[in-house]
């Protein structure tokens, strides 16, 4: 059994979605425990698993006892086992959070959510755990699926049109991506990660493998939202509904990211993506672009959920430009932005989450005189916008402070300039949330929401396991921030620099 | 190349009755809708083939023996089409059968399997009615049956694991069945295949079932 | 020039499936049904899944089934590998046809959606309609 845990990580929700598709016809009232006792499973095995990484190195699993290449295998090292903590937690979280928020959105067919919910953290497992290539595509496309079905229960009147959107432009990604790997399957003639690894120096000069880079990446960039490839982020993060939204939009980007940082350093390799392609400083300037162009987009919303979708437009940017500059201190920086990042996200959405259930509109003009009514969600906002801006000790200063490090190391100007630039906007943007919550209106003297000067202030906060959630991760904010330095040191690290050498 | 489907990518394969149970339970989600239609109903007088219309959707004509509900596009003249479908579709059903069964020596397999027996079904709302075939093959029959396939295929592979084996490696099953271990692969990618089968049907069916109705179940094509 | 018709006569099927490819992806840009948008996106996928197939073929080579013998005899007799076809690409392209049909599932009930919102399938249509919520 203790070997199994690889396998187990995966199965543990895969099995609780087929329970609680079965139980629904039964009995409603089961579904949504049992979906928690999934998502504990995946937490269990998660920690399990670190445990056993940091003691004994890499672990390698083969499925149906067949040895690579002929079979599947499932590798964990260090890269991916922060990962399994984080997206098993973050799913777990949220699900805890989101019982209260499915109800309202989608009285009948909680059960039906719920199983989708679990296919697609499944789908995210599988896509952290396994060392296939194609294992990795069809892990992908059952990510996506429960992805489009998720974001399209929103707004009834734009959130079909925004899941079609979003269903055309995944295709053509995932499309990309197994072109990619079709192309790595003709030029070395396996499909394991590590096998085609070692056969790539060998024909490393064709052009076949540099269009198979090419292709893989771009289709791992449709797919996290890479400006210009992210036309269908903000809308589709901005009309679904909360319970989905608060698991997709921080998750499914960054493991993109993942598989991005996965191909480049394991796959093909330090030196090849490096020194035989040379596309590095195009890429560090589109990913300059990106993070330019996010701040400025958000900048321009009024909207609290767009701003909070181009917000995560502008992140990819720092991960994908940290992940090119080519040296240690870039990698080891998008690697710790890719867990920060996550959190901070999730925090952000768990607090747009309260706000829409306790008051159903996200205009930043109408937010005014939130922070008498709700004190502990805006206490949480606070919290995860200092992390946006990188103030310490919250995580998100530390790994922009690898980011910055990398740049300068690699005079990457237009990228610490990019950097700068947009910690300055996201100080605005939360700000400017703040300012509106904070600060009513001086014309609602005898507000009819919230009284302020000289009533009592209403409390009309979320209920508590909404609030108990924001705090957990709120908490998990600062201390990730301070343990950031033994988890590079342990964990990062030794990847980073194996992968690198 | 069964053998390579079920047993060297096993995990793949399963994953790829997950995508399709996903696909179902998506189309479940996005589609189904529990608002009964307010246009009101139409029904036929048997004997003498006059068709009256009802709006309010309440209320049923007396003497409701004589008369049969039928849908809003419903043509004359198809009982050819219904003789000749009762009589086809218990051979489409075996030949199904066969087809999973056979995976192993000729072309076919759980999915292509799954996939024929799911289309007699459709033949049968088609022919028929959709009511008619829901009333064979009732929701909850094809949402347990969709789960069903899928346990099937993961618990022969969560066996595995308690036999002391790797996920899905069917060679650990022996211990429990009485057959030597090579032929075991056989029979435990038999096994998965009927899992395979049995989703992929009901997957079909619902996915035709929910989409040709808008959610609504009441009438199909 | 005779070598850039080389080229195309000896690699004919890349051309064809990367001119099936386009033919999908300017279906899915610039027609304005959401349904042919979708049959598009249907042609790029099946472009794909045929230039995967077609790589696992050999000249003179047939489908990978031992047909001499049955059972226990035939898995005995060593068997070359040249004669038979690679059945790992058609493997692995049967999981894509069921991912693109599942997407295309899940694809197709969002456009019922759509249309039991809008009452049309015309995106320009659907655009003006929004701008009008």
């Amino acid at each position: 059994m203790n070997a199994n845990y690889p396998a187990l990580i995966v199965l543990s929700p895969l099995l609780a979605a087929f329970l609680v598709a079965a139980l629904d016809w039964v009995d409603r009232r089961w579904c949504y425990p049992v979906a928690l006792i999934g998502l504990g499973g995946a937490v269990y095995s998660s920690g399990h698993l670190f445990f056993q990484v940091m003691r004994s190195g890499t672990i390698a699993y083969q499925l149906g006892g067949w040895p690579p290449p002929m079979g599947i295998e499932l590798r964990i090292d260090f890269l991916n086992v922060l990962l399994l903590i984080l997206v098993s937690l973050v799913a777990l979280v949220n699900m805890v959070a989101s019982k209260k928020s499915i109800h309202q959105e989608m009285p009948i067919k909680e059960g039906t959510f719920c199983t989708i919910y679990l296919l697609f953290v499944t789908g995210l497992l599988g896509v952290l755990v396994t060392g296939d290539l194609f294992n990795l595509y069809v892990l992908l496309e059952i990510t996506s699926l429960a992805s489009y079905a998720l974001l399209a229960m929103g707004n009834p009147d734009r959130a079909p049109l925004a899941s079609l959107n979003y269903v055309y432009l995944g295709v053509i990604g995932a499309s990309f991506y197994l072109l990619g790997v079709g192309y790595l399957y003709i030029m070395t003639g396996s499909l394991n990660m590590l096998d085609v690894a070692s056969l790539l120096p060998q024909i490393s000069g064709s052009t076949a493998v540099s269009v198979a880079f090419i292709f893989c990446l771009v289709g791992v960039w449709i797919k996290m939202g890479l400006f210009p490839l992210h036309t269908w982020l903000p809308n589709a993060y901005s009309y679904a509904p909360v319970a989905a939204n608060r698991v997709i939009a921080p998750l499914m980007t960054k493991v993109m990211v993942y598989v991005m940082i996965r191909l480049m350093l394991t796959v093909f390799g330090f030196h090849y993506v490096f020194e035989q392609l040379d596309v590095q400083n195009w890429i560090v300037g589109l990913g300059s672009v990106a993070i330019i162009a996010g701040a400025l987009m958000a900048l321009a919303q009024t909207d609290l959920k767009k701003m909070l979708a181009y917000i995560i437009v502008c992140e990819i940017g720092y991960m994908v430009g940290g992940a090119w500059v080519g040296n240690v201190q870039g990698m080891v920086g998008a690697v710790l932005h890719i867990i920060n990042d996550g959190l901070m996200t999730f925090a952000l959405f768990l607090v747009l989450g309260n706000i829409v259930y306790v008051q159903g509109k996200t205009k930043i003009s109408e937010l005014d005189g939130i922070f008498a009514s709700m004190p502990w969600t805006m206490a949480g906002f606070v919290l995860a916008g200092l992390s946006i801006i990188g103030v310490p000790p919250t995580c998100g200063f530390f790994s922009k402070w690898y980011l910055l490090l990398g740049g300068i190391q690699a005079g990457a100007w237009f990228f610490v300039i990019a950097l700068v630039f947009s910690s300055l906007i996201s100080a605005i943007l939360v700000f400017r949330v703040v300012e509106t919550a904070f600060f009513s209106s001086a014309q609602e003297v005898h507000g009819h929401h919230g009284g302020h000067a000289g009533h009592v202030a209403i409390l009309q906060e979320a209920p508590i396991t909404m609030l108990a959630s924001l705090g957990i991760v709120g908490i998990g904010l600062i201390a990730v921030g301070i343990w950031s330095g033994s988890i590079v040191q342990q964990v990062i690290l030794p990847f980073v620099q194996q992968g690198m050498s | 190349m069964t053998a390579v489907l079920a047993d060297y990518r096993g995990y793949d394969t399963m994953f790829e009755t997950v995508v399709i149970f996903a696909a179902g339970l998506a189309c479940i989600l996005l589609l189904r809708t529990y608002i009964q239609r307010t246009r009101g109903r139409e029904y036929r007088h048997i004997p003498t083939g006059i068709i009256i219309h009802i709006q309010d959707p309440n209320k049923a004509p007396k003497g409701l023996r004589e008369f049969e509900l039928i849908d809003n596009i419903w043509v004359p003249h198809d009982l050819i089409i219904k003789t000749v479908c009762r009589i086809l579709i218990p051979f489409i059903q075996i030949f199904s059968l066969y087809v999973v069964m056979h995976g192993d020596f000729s072309p076919g397999g759980g999915f292509q399997g799954g996939v024929i027996f799911g289309a007699s079904l459709i033949l049968l709302a088609i022919s028929f009615d959709l009511r008619t075939a829901l009333q064979l093959v009732s929701e909850k029959t094809l949402g347990m049956l969709c789960a069903l396939g899928v346990v099937i295929y993961s618990g022969i592979g969560c066996l595995c694991i308690m036999l002391s084996g790797n996920f899905l490696d069917y060679g650990t099953l022996s211990q429990i069945l009485p057959v030597d271990p090579n032929h075991i692969r056989a029979l435990g990618m038999l096994g998965v295949e009927i899992g395979v089968g049995i989703t992929v049907m009901a997957v079909m069916v619902v996915l035709y079932i929910n989409i040709a109705s808008e959610g609504r179940h009441h009438q199909g094509l | 020039m005779p070598d850039l018709l080389n080229e195309i006569v000896h690699k004919y099927n890349y051309w064809l499936y990367i001119i099936l490819m386009m033919i999908g992806l300017y279906a899915m840009i610039s027609k304005n049904n959401l349904i042919k948008k979708l049959v598009g996106m249907n042609i790029f996928q099946t472009a794909i899944i045929l230039f995967f197939i077609s790589i696992g073929y050999k000249e003179d080579a047939t489908i990978p089934i031992i047909v001499s013998g049955h059972g226990g005899d035939a898995a005995h007799q060593a068997i070359q590998a040249a004669n038979y076809i690679n059945p790992l690409p058609h493997v692995l392209m049967l999981t894509a046809i069921v991912v693109s049909v599942a997407t295309l599932g899940v694809a197709l009930a969002l456009v019922v959606m759509i249309y039991q919102r809008y009452q049309t399938l015309e995106e320009d249509e659907i655009r003006m309609r929004v701008k009008q919520l």
